[in-house]
């Protein structure tokens, strides 16, 4: 079976294409990214006005399964991402139990390969348990197909262990992921510390809490000399300090959420804790600075942190709700919003963000477009328009910020290996069974503009 | 749980009232003073009135169930010992618990920040914080107004020191925002790890020192604050070398303006931030605060179910 993209602004980051270009894929290839294909036998995919892009990977996710099935399973969690442009995600290890044995790990690749909406590739953890004590079995979960290691969530606070962590990741090649909270420093802590956390007699989390680990986790990455990634940045500091890290030549690369760029802890309305996240919501001048850090490229790529969690555990004292918010649906078009209408990047460095950038950071062989690769291709629009509302999620938890948010642009389309997985209009559209060139029951371009986006000669004019 | 009818009024802070409903609560609080204690009111007659304590009290808790028994009203008490607040009821159970008793009014006073305003969203009954977490006091605020206004006549320009843990402090907050609101200049103080100089930025005319001489200094008022351990997680002073730096002694007050009076939320720790002699002489206002407290809240029942 094969399908044709025609007529979308085809951006490639990584070879640096930018233009009109027909693709045409086979089963789960792409055969083809010309000016003009015809091929009348294939399925055809309207995209006149459209970016068609490599899919979109996010590296920080958390699926919740196996364990926490009533937040999010790998199928619900894999379905939002479609939902949200993305072809592939990497889940992080703290489930129930913790990914840290290769068991875990086939466990999760086999769940993936009979539920998952897009591609799953795991991460293990950095020790057993996720506990700080001992190292995790990082050579044969690696074997069974983890790409990165972290304890995200629960980070390794011994700065032996770290080390030694790091130096063993070097033999397999994988990044150490980190989140970076010094746990003395965080301690009690619900909100960024500043005037909103006094205002609210809410726990303070310092900006230093962060800083510090980030730091360590530099030199760490100095010494050793193996790949460390800087999980969700937060804070100007860190953002300075891995920016001098890099022109020094030391391995670090970092990613920074939607929501970290989009809101700051003053825009918390009440003591509603579907603002409340780990590392906190920080001030206009992290935001800042994490803009900057996009553009400049000290901060390498997009990642949503998307954490689901179930309402009547967010329907607590602030205090004692968990903290993360979930984002793959949202990651887009905050992105777009924040950085590409603003005037802060172009469109190709926008799906770099999203695509090869991330892979790089972790060695993934995805993340491109081009001819022999995998037929995984987002298509978005930079202009329709459309509100968010948590009550459609496709995921199982509602803990956005963002409900009832408007956009102007976001995902239209998913292709994974080959097959439409969603669409804007359409939603999750069915698997067409292996083999048949099942009809495409709805045009897309045409729901597209009936879900209100401007007339596509003038969206492509605004998109060049 | 969703269903809510029109917007109740709730005091839930100082910080979200206007100016001019301050002063209708301080003159409806003077009122209710003026009139004689043992006389019976029917103003909340048949209105029920529920005490929400998820933390122990006894004197905030006495003092609303005083106020409404003056003005007529019933009022239902739930502790949190010996009730499902103490067995792990969730909020949200004790919400829908809540809307079923349907009372008229609800008292709520919880350890954690924000508490009563997560059931003050869901809820159409009109809610008073009686205090929550290290958020805000505002009946306390009120009175402590109430209190200084008596004495000086106008809370513009006085010099008032606050005086202890500010940042868990919910009495602070509360008299921060109504005090600035009116113009007074504060002076907070205590040691550097319980005062945030985040805390300057909440109101116009707040300053910072850590240095107790400078802040009773000239000062027209001095509030202290009661040391409250359970609220620290982590040790944020030496508890032995407290007094020594932070508690108020007559040398300090003697350092005040002349007619200076001490103000403290009670209950005192005598030793611990404030000597005997200083609580004990002319100057401390404790139990004209006490008095005060059962006006105040006369007035805000009033307030919060008036049409």
């Amino acid at each position: 079976m094969r399908l044709l993209i025609r007529n979308g602004r085809a951006i490639d980051p990584a070879s640096g294409v930018d233009a009109q270009r027909d693709v045409l894929i086979d089963r789960d290839r792409i055969v083809a990214i010309e000016p003009r294909i015809e091929c009348p036998d294939a399925e055809q995919l309207e995209a006149e006005g459209l970016v068609v892009a490599p899919g979109f990977v996010d590296i920080h996710v958390h699926l919740r399964e196996p364990g926490i099935e009533h937040a999010e399973t790998i199928e619900s969690g894999t379905r939002a991402a479609a939902a949200g442009g993305f072809t592939a995600v990497c889940c992080m290890p703290n489930t129930l139990p913790v990914n840290d044995s290769a068991q875990m790990t086939s466990f999760i690749v086999e769940r993936a390969r009979r539920t998952a909406a897009v591609h799953v590739h795991p991460i293990g953890a950095i020790s057993k348990g996720s506990k700080g004590e001992r190292l995790a079995d990082i050579g044969a979960m690696h074997s069974e197909g983890v790409v990165a290691i972290s304890d995200d969530g629960i980070p390794v606070m011994n700065s032996g262990l770290m080390r030694r962590a790091m130096k063993y990741a070097a033999s397999f090649g994988i990044t150490v992921i980190d989140h970076c909270e010094d746990l003395n420093l965080s301690a009690g802590g619900d909100i960024h510390e500043g005037i909103q956390s006094m205002r609210l007699g809410l726990g303070g989390i310092p900006g230093c809490s962060e800083d510090v680990m980030v730091a360590r986790d530099i030199i760490l990455a100095a010494d050793t000399r193996t790949r460390v990634h800087i999980a969700h940045i937060s804070t100007a500091s860190s953002i300075a300090m891995v920016r001098h890290a890099k022109s020094l030549g030391i391995p670090v690369t970092s990613e920074v959420t939607p929501h970290h760029f989009a809101l700051t802890d003053d825009r918390i309305p009440g003591y509603d804790s579907n603002y409340k996240m780990k590392p906190p919501l920080r001030t206009q001048r992290d935001i800042a600075a994490a803009v900057e850090g996009l553009a400049d490229g000290t901060i390498d790529c997009i990642a949503t942190d998307h954490a689901p969690h179930t309402g009547h555990i967010k329907m607590q004292e602030f205090e004692r709700c968990p903290f993360g918010v979930t984002g793959l649906e949202t990651a887009l078009g905050l992105s777009l919003e924040h950085l590409y209408h603003a005037g802060i990047v172009d469109l190709k460095h926008l799906v770099r963000l999203f695509t090869s950038a991330p892979c790089d950071c972790l060695g993934l062989e995805r993340g491109r477009l081009r001819a022999g690769g995998p037929a995984d291709v987002t298509l978005f629009s930079t202009e329709r328009e459309w509100t968010y509302d948590v009550n459609d999620t496709l995921s199982k938890s509602k803990n956005s910020p963002f409900d009832g948010h408007r956009f102007r642009g976001g995902p239209v389309a998913t292709v994974v290996s080959g097959q439409i997985v969603w669409t804007a209009e359409g939603g999750m559209l069915p698997p067409s069974r292996n083999g048949e060139n099942q009809p495409f029951a709805v045009r897309p371009a045409a729901r597209v503009s009936r879900s209100g986006r401007r007339g596509p000669a003038q969206a492509q004019g605004s998109a060049e | 749980m969703q269903s809510r009818g029109p917007s109740p009024r709730n005091l839930l802070g100082i910080e979200g009232l206007r100016r001019q409903e301050i002063e209708r609560l301080l003159e409806r609080g003077r009122h209710y003073k003026s009139i004689h204690r043992h006389k019976r009111l029917d103003t909340l007659r048949g209105r029920s009135i529920v005490n929400l304590f998820f933390e122990p009290s006894t004197r905030t808790r006495t003092s609303f169930e005083i106020a409404a028994k003056r003005l007529g009203a019933d009022a239902i008490g739930i502790g949190a010992l010996g009730s499902s607040l103490s067995k792990g009821e969730s909020l949200v159970d004790t919400l829908n618990t809540l809307s079923a008793m349907n009372p008229d009014i609800i008292i709520m006073r919880h350890s954690a920040s924000g508490a009563p305003h997560f059931l003050a969203r869901y809820l159409s009954t009109p809610m008073i914080n009686a205090g929550d977490g290290r958020h805000e006091h505002p009946t306390q605020a009120l009175l402590d107004a109430l209190t200084i206004l008596e004495v000086k006549g106008t809370l513009a320009g006085l010099r008032v020191a606050i005086i202890g843990d500010i940042s868990h402090s919910r009495v602070a907050r509360s008299n921060i925002h109504l005090l600035a609101r009116f113009g007074a200049d504060i002076a907070l103080c205590g040691p550097a790890t319980t005062v945030s100089t985040a805390m300057t930025r909440l109101a116009r005319g707040v300053s910072l020192t850590y240095d107790m001489r400078e802040a009773v200094r000239d000062a027209d008022v001095v509030m202290m604050l009661r040391v409250q351990l359970e609220r620290q997680n982590v040790e944020l002073f030496p508890k032995s070398e407290y007094f020594r730096h932070y508690g108020l002694t007559l040398e300090h007050v003697g350092l005040a303006k002349p007619d200076a009076i001490v103000l403290h939320p009670g209950p005192i720790n005598r030793g611990r931030e404030i000597s005997s002699e200083v609580a004990d002489s002319q100057r401390s206002m404790i139990l004209s605060q006490v008095e005060n407290g059962v006006a105040i809240r006369m007035a805000v029942l009033e307030w919060v179910c008036a049409e």
